[in-house]
């Protein structure tokens, strides 16, 4: 039986993992994103990004309106790395 | 599994083809999307996870949570449900394991320079707020350019298969998919261009958008922009929620209704809101088992119009409810759920569990923000409207100057309020370059009348309590 519960699908990350960074200090959506990576795959936090906020807003007892987004970067969708260049190889 | 016969629905397949799937010949459909072909020939697992190589499979089905990328003809991160199949396609699930294609020793790679396109107005998003847009900005003269990043457009309506209510103007006794036609043909016949198959990858100031269209990089210089981007499926955790046969509601709905597949024999739905009820009556009409609609609530959400039809059909609804655990080796075979008590904590020795092959999630949307909080328009949190949301006026701009939002990324609600904030903000991208006109006024006037009725109805509560707060944050 599959007992993993997955918060971030792109990055393979499981719950346990997200609560145990909080445990070691993690406050914010930025703060997981670099140590952890979720939200950094190929959605860009699309999926887990609401279970993260409300996992954080649970475990430091807040509200889930006051955990600010993470920053947000281009490319926000999977791009061939291709499109950007001219010609095969030179 | 494909479906033959349906009670309300025809599926016009396109021409017969193959692709190619790790080596394997499988039949597909001209104008399908590579995932629904392999879901027909029972292939659910598209890709293994990146750290413990775990099955995955598709959950949205709509192009925004990219769990069923694969790599196709080489490249690797094409997400299958919005990429068409051809004859030939060479498909194959990707691995870390796999090196990426070409040689990198040998690669200098050289930036082009991109192509700048200038318009009036480019809309992100080709479903009903952004062609309804399109529409009413074109009337005025404005181009506009929308980009869709599905092959298809039309956004949610092409799997609306239900006759939609309201007036006249909203469409009312039309069913969703042929409002999308409608829409669609209007846009056209005012002049915008439709992008297919073209994603927006990001905000650059002053009102430039990086886009990849036909697999070269682009830009377009806009005058106006329209953020029309949806919403995508909530995602619940418990465990095995990676499983494949795991579901959002919506891309059940996609692969039924609009690929004419079914995603298995035997279904638990979670959520008893519209989505959920609409999403496990249609799965009956198309001869699917439903075991139960499970909901954490403890009351049913959906309007009595849809869950009647259900309860008819003996299909229980267990309200206070909660999955607490699915398992499957590959694919999932089962799932419990468990009563929770008014603090959602669940309740021992209540659990029940269903041997099921399909769970469909219909727990809420989110508003796709990225590209608006990249672009750095301020949010607020807005709970009725499903969370973080750009801050607009009435005149659906956001806090920067010539950018505006409509539909689902403004606040989740139904189409037929998309339709209305697209026209709102149509309007205003035409007033903002022509100059205030009385029609244009006049306009704005019956949209903002017919959006505000809609939500004085006793459904609309929600979205009037929402834009209200938003409205003063602004």
């Amino acid at each position: 039986m599959n007992e993993r519960v997955v918060i971030c699908r792109c990055e393979d990350i499981t719950e346990e993992e997200v609560l145990d960074a909080i445990r070691d200090g993690a406050i914010s959506m930025e703060e997981l994103k670099r140590v952890l990576r979720v939200g950094m795959g190929p959605c860009q936090g699309r999926t887990c990004g609401s279970l993260i906020r409300a996992l954080l807003a649970r475990e430091l007892g807040v509200p889930v309106h006051s955990i600010k987004e993470w920053s947000r970067r281009p490319p926000l969708k999977p791009v061939p790395a291709g499109a950007f260049f001219q010609g095969e190889e030179s | 599994m494909r479906l033959e016969q349906h009670p309300i629905l025809e599926f016009h397949r396109g021409r017969r083809i193959t692709i190619d799937f790790e080596g394997r010949n499988v039949p597909a459909f001209e104008g399908e999307p590579i995932a629904a072909a392999l879901h027909a020939a029972g292939v659910t697992t598209l890709s293994h996870s990146v750290r413990t190589h775990s099955p995955r499979g598709l959950f949205c089905a709509i192009g925004k949570c990219a769990a069923c990328v694969m790599e196709v003809n080489g490249i690797p991160n094409v997400r299958t449900c919005i990429e068409p199949v051809r004859q030939g396609m060479r498909v194959r699930r990707q691995s870390a394991e796999h090196p990426p294609p070409g040689n990198p020793e040998n690669f200098m790679p050289r930036f082009h320079e991109p192509e700048t396109v200038e318009t009036d107005l480019a809309i992100v998003g080709g479903g009903p707020a952004g062609l309804s847009a399109a529409v009413y900005a074109g009337r005025f003269g404005l181009r506009s350019i929308v980009v869709e990043e599905n092959y298809l457009v039309g956004g949610q309506l092409i799997k609306q298969t239900h006759k939609f209510f309201g007036s006249r103007s909203h469409y009312a006794g039309v069913r969703g998919v042929d409002i999308a036609a409608i829409l669609i043909r209007e846009a056209r016949d005012t002049g915008a261009d439709i992008w297919t198959s073209s994603s927006v990858i990001g905000y650059f100031p002053e009102k430039e958008l990086g886009v990849i269209r036909n697999g070269r990089y682009l830009r377009i210089r806009a005058r106006n922009i329209l953020v029309a981007t949806g919403a995508s499926e909530k995602m619940i955790s418990f465990p095995g929620n990676d499983l494949p046969g795991v579901y959002g509601a919506g891309a059940i709905q996609t692969l039924m209704n609009v690929h004419g597949i079914i995603p298995g024999r035997r279904v638990l739905m979670v959520g008893a809101g519209n989505i959920g009820v609409i999403v496990a009556y249609q799965l009956m009409q198309a001869g699917v088992q439903v075991a139960a609609v499970c909901e954490g609530l403890p009351r049913v959400g959906a309007y009595l119009v849809h869950s009647a039809k259900l309860l008819r059909l003996g299909v229980p609804i267990l309200t206070a409810h909660t999955v607490s655990k699915a398992w499957g080796n590959g694919h999932l075979k089962g799932v419990e759920i468990q009563a929770v008590d008014s603090r959602w904590q669940p309740i021992a020795g209540t659990e029940k569990r269903f041997e099921v092959d399909t769970l469909g999630l219909a727990v809420g949307l989110s508003p796709s923000v990225e590209l608006l909080s990249q672009a750095g328009a301020k949010m607020c949190w807005v709970s009725e409207l499903g969370g973080y949301v750009a801050r607009h006026d009435e005149f659906m701009q956001t806090s920067i100057p010539g950018v505006f939002v409509a539909g689902d990324v403004a606040g989740i609600e139904e189409a037929s309020a998309a339709m209305m904030e697209g026209r709102i903000a149509g309007i205003h991208a035409a007033r903002r370059l022509l100059g205030p006109s009385t029609e244009l006024d006049s306009l704005h006037r019956e949209q903002a009348a017919e959006l505000a009725v809609m939500r004085d109805g006793p459904f609309g509560e929600k979205a009037r309590l929402g834009n209200q707060r938003l409205l003063k944050e602004a």
